[in-house]
């Protein structure tokens, strides 16, 4: 890469200088003309090796009869693995499990996200470290959090037991309940990942430029009509890549689920994934896992194709 | 808003406000620091009646250090020694090191990678370039089950499992996904006109992308490394797979101490959560200036 940049930095020199990067392309040495794909290649690379073509391979093994656990080779079997995933209920349980957690806790994530963001725009005395202390939560490995929070919750000696009982006299058994384990996931994943879209879109409101706000001041526009004519602008594309990236990651929540309720009680908080994990490690049923895999991956897709759009739609209106 | 402030600056009600959100927030995490500091018996003993009672009872302890001398050093009962106990030094310094050096050169890695890839397709868009980017971005879709297998065959084939190369460059891969799409917002946010202004001054392309584009999006990129030091930091997945006892991570020994005898050993967890947070603490209170400046140079927005 450094070896690119130095011709690039030579190509540049002894070219005359131009106004924009289309008329550069035109003309000049190969990295002026290939400069794009130069910058993005390295990335590319990386991606499919350790990304791409693993994923390839396994959409592959989809339609195979393969079990890690035995001996024989794959045996192609078309779309059955699709065919025998879609017939089983239990799958779309699990699907609708994860989309009420995915909407529950990501439109927490978001809302508290944004109003902590508000709050620690400004410069006050102490910002620094009460920041700090805000960020902690995401800073916890998933183990931590869901063997943390599975004391909290637990009736006899759990600070949030404790807390629901101050409110209602006798003690909860919030995991016990299907809701209270559905509601316990959310508050549990919300409470860790909301300062992370704190992060994003206070990164967001520091980027706009002050004298915006110093023009808002001079022609004495309210703090309201402020918030949606400045500041609101500036964070809508840090808030809406929150949204994508927090909807992506808890689809694929796992860790802390499995660790707090085990999907219980009963199935009540039994998400895709660890439907997808029994299949591949406690079923060994590789080629299904596969399948199962590509259907979560089309209906994110779908998701993003929707935020995409969005976003496409917001751009054109500018 | 009694007397006019300089703009951006809030005074101490502001304070107290985010003090309380902070302490609603951080309340969790200072009990898992406590923990650390109570035996095993302080921990699960707690029955108190009232909330008052409760809280009190969770902050009145005798500390110990107990589970931090665990975290290094294990007791063994040796047969010879008739039920003597002696100390072993665990591995925990090794993966300790091993956790900082690959989260660290992973994040490293696909900041400058992934922050060039998002330059090119904020300012030279390629043919499809959307579609790239979409590619770019069904890479973090797929819960990491998927890809375990395959993964792992590659990894046994190249002999890249268990080796320091194979996990750092899985880690680069997961976080470039994230660094691209964030690193190309930044960019785009930045006026074209000022750098197309330096172009007709005689800037080289060079000069362009470190001396204006890249100053403007520090910011940007302290927030992102932040972000992918935190996921990359907590990986445990193909941390369990794919090193060996030489590269291990401490998430996996995180693990371990859930399955004891006698069930989870909180304290034992709890002294390895509390001094596995404190260089994700310090790197981003390092980083909060960056993090928090923000674009001081006003550009024109188009």
């Amino acid at each position: 890469m450094t070896q690119a940049s130095d011709s690039m930095a030579q190509g540049a020199a002894t070219d005359r200088p131009v106004a924009n990067a289309a008329a550069a392309r035109r003309r000049g040495s190969f990295v002026e003309r290939n400069r794009g794909p130069l910058l993005v290649t390295p990335a590319l690379v990386t991606l499919f090796v350790m990304n791409i073509f693993p994923l390839m391979w396994s959409f592959g093994l989809s339609f195979y009869d393969y079990r890690l656990t035995r001996q024989d080779l794959p045996r192609f079997v078309g779309l059955d693995n699709y065919a025998r995933m879609l017939a089983d209920p239990s799958i779309w349980e699990s699907l609708q499990t994860t989309a009420l957690i995915v909407a529950g806790s990501v439109g927490l994530q978001m809302i508290l996200g944004f109003f902590m963001a508000m709050l620690f725009q400004p410069i006050f005395p102490g910002r620094r470290i009460l920041l700090m202390l805000v960020l902690a939560p995401m800073m916890l490995s998933y183990v931590a959090v869901g063997v943390f929070f599975k004391l909290f919750y637990n009736p006899n000696f759990g600070l949030i037991s404790k807390l629901i009982e101050v409110f209602q006299g006798t003690p909860p058994n919030i995991l016990g309940d299907p809701v209270g384990a559905v509601l316990g996931i959310i508050f549990a994943d919300a409470w860790m990942w909301s300062p992370f879209v704190m992060l994003l879109v206070l990164a967001g409101l520091v980027s706009v430029p002050k004298y915006l706000y110093e023009a808002s001041q001079i022609d004495r526009a309210t703090p309201w009509r402020r918030f949606w004519t400045i500041t609101f602008p500036y964070v809508r594309s840090l808030l809406l890549l929150a949204l994508l990236f927090r909807t992506i990651e808890t689809f694929k929540l796992f860790d802390t689920v499995y660790i707090i309720t085990e999907g219980g009680p009963g199935t009540a908080t039994k998400v895709i994934v660890q439907y997808l994990y029994r299949v591949s490690f406690q079923d060994f049923r590789t080629g299904e896992s596969s399948a199962i895999a590509y259907v979560i991956l089309f209906i994110v897709i779908v998701l993003t194709n929707l935020y995409l759009f969005m976003v496409k739609r917001r751009e054109q209106e500018q | 808003m009694a007397q006019r402030r300089a703009i951006g600056h809030a005074g101490w009600g502001r304070t107290i406000a985010a003090a309380i959100v902070a302490a609603i927030y951080f309340l969790p995490v200072l009990i898992i620091i406590m923990y650390a500091f109570q035996g095993r018996n302080d921990i699960l003993s707690i029955s108190a009646r009232s909330l008052g009672d409760y809280l009190e009872s969770i902050f009145s302890f005798t500390p110990t250090l107990s589970n931090f001398e665990n975290v290094f050093f294990r007791a063994n009962i040796i047969q010879a020694g008739e039920g003597a106990a002696q100390a072993t030094e665990t591995d925990f310094p090794l993966y300790f090191l091993n956790s900082v050096g690959i989260a660290g050169i992973s994040v490293i890695l696909a900041l400058v990678i992934g922050t060039l890839a998002a330059y090119g397709f904020a300012r030279f868009p390629l043919r499809g370039n959307d579609t790239y980017m979409f590619i770019i971005l069904t890479t973090r879709m797929l819960p990491p089950i998927v890809v375990t297998i395959p993964i792992f065959i590659m990894f046994q084939v190249t002999g890249l499992a268990g080796e320091y190369p194979g996990i750092i460059a899985l880690y680069t891969a997961f976080n470039l996904a994230f660094t691209v799409w964030m690193m190309k917002s930044f960019f785009e946010e930045l006026s074209p006109d000022v750098e197309d202004a330096a172009r007709m001054d005689g800037s080289s392309e060079t000069r362009v992308f470190f001396k204006i584009c890249l100053p403007q999006v520090k910011a940007g990129m302290a927030a992102t490394a932040v972000f992918g030091l935190i996921l990359t930091w907590n990986e445990l997945f193909f941390a369990l797979l794919l090193t060996s006892n030489e590269t291990r991570t401490i998430p996996p020994a995180m693990v371990r101490t859930l399955g004891g005898e006698v069930g989870a050993d909180y304290g034992l967890l709890a002294a390895i959560v509390t001094l596995f947070l404190v260089p994700v603490l310090v790197v981003t209170f390092v980083l909060q200036n960056q993090l928090l400046r923000g674009v001081t140079f006003g550009t024109i927005k188009k």
